[in-house]
């Protein structure tokens, strides 16, 4: 196999209305296993995705939220979120979901895996990609 | 590095044009297919934004899209070059990787 | 260079799998090689022979077929969003206790990491969906 490459996965779409989000993060799950360079970016209506208290129940779908929390787990810890989204729609950090990693390299503290970034370095991130994944 | 954009939604109905532009980097290449095509036309409410981001971005538009839709040739703000499936492939090779703005 | 394409709608709602297929064949009549064309969310229902378009329209199903067998493409549909969808191969439809398949020539079921392999072995991997 070739060398490492810097894989991003684009989420763009809100959860539930349609099933993009949900697919996306099984094609995360698995793509995980094969020790890439993995990064998300969740920007325009992407961030809803990773909102606190989601609920299912009265609508019959799966809650597939809780798995984000999964990520970190399978060494997917560059989370990219926009800035510039999350303030179109009145959100902030405390809307999201807490999402973290253990470094293992330092004695397996907890860190965040959430960063906000602005649209000028999500542009950037999405530059220096190697293959994209557009959902 | 450099990316190549495609845009395949009417910029009067969705916002995939405008988050394109806004991140899209100085020599980046922005293409509009399928329903994309009428983001290229004059006189919209949305042409201004594709002028104004013409001198960091190289648009184009494709062909066949605009023929399907009936949209004259004369009717494209200006700077924008039309181009065929073949030339939709160029694109794609020519640049690192191709963003497709769903 | 080495192309793979993802097509994220079905035929027909979308002009995705239209616009996948020209891009397709003009990459391959242009010399380019496609390493694979994956079939995902929708997309898989690209996938089913009996689908039965009026004589006047494209047979999109045929079509991706027809190209598969000229250029020897890999047309793959995932498996997780093909059993959602009820897109089986023999093997798929025994092992989830179905009575038919229904999986066109040319096409085969397998897993994501099909999508994967496509991105790390791919020169260029371009997305076509709503």
């Amino acid at each position: 196999m070739p060398e490492t490459k810097k894989f991003l996965y684009v989420n763009r779409k809100a959860p539930y209305g349609t099933i993009y989000a949900l697919e996306a993060l099984e094609v995360v799950l698995i793509g995980a296993a094969f020790e890439q360079d993995v990064s998300l970016a969740f920007l325009d209506d992407g961030v809803y995705q990773i909102t606190k208290g989601q609920d299912t129940k009265d609508v019959g779908m799966k809650n597939f939220s809780p798995t984000y929390k999964a990520l970190g787990d399978y060494d997917v810890n560059k989370i990219y979120v926009e800035q510039e989204s999350l303030d179109a729609r009145g959100l902030t950090l405390d809307d999201l979901l807490p999402l973290t990693w253990e470094d293992e390299d330092d004695d397996w503290a907890k860190k965040d895996s959430i960063k906000v970034i602005s649209a000028a370095e999500m542009a950037k991130i999405m530059e220096q990609s190697d293959v994209v994944f557009s959902f | 590095m450099s990316q190549l954009h495609t845009v395949n939604k009417s910029p009067l109905e969705r916002n995939a044009l405008e988050s394109a532009i806004t991140h899209a980097v100085k020599g980046n290449a922005l293409l509009m297919i399928e329903d994309g095509v009428y983001g290229a036309m004059q006189g919209t409410h949305k042409s201004a934004m594709v002028s104004e981001a013409m001198s960091d971005i190289s648009f184009y538009v494709m062909g066949p899209d605009l023929k399907a839709r009936g949209i004259d040739e004369t009717r494209i703000i200006e700077g924008i070059k039309i181009v065929d499936y073949s030339g939709f492939v160029a694109l794609v090779a020519e640049h690192d990787t191709t963003q497709s703005w769903l | 260079m080495k192309f793979s394409v993802m097509i994220s709608e079905g035929p027909y709602t979308h002009q995705a799998s239209d616009t996948a297929y020209n891009f397709t064949k003009a990459a391959l009549e242009d010399g380019h090689e496609c390493f694979r064309i994956f079939f995902y969310h929708d997309g898989v229902n690209n996938g089913t022979r009996l689908a039965s378009p009026p004589q006047d329209d494209r047979d999109i199903v045929n079509r991706w077929s027809a190209l598969a067998k000229e250029y020897k493409l890999d047309l793959v549909l995932c498996v997780a969003a093909a059993q959602r969808r009820g897109i089986a191969d023999a093997d798929e439809a025994k092992r989830n206790g179905k009575n038919a398949d229904n999986i066109a020539p040319g096409f085969r079921i397998s897993g994501l990491g099909q999508l994967i392999e496509a991105g790390i072995q791919s020169d260029r991997l371009i997305t076509f969906g709503d």
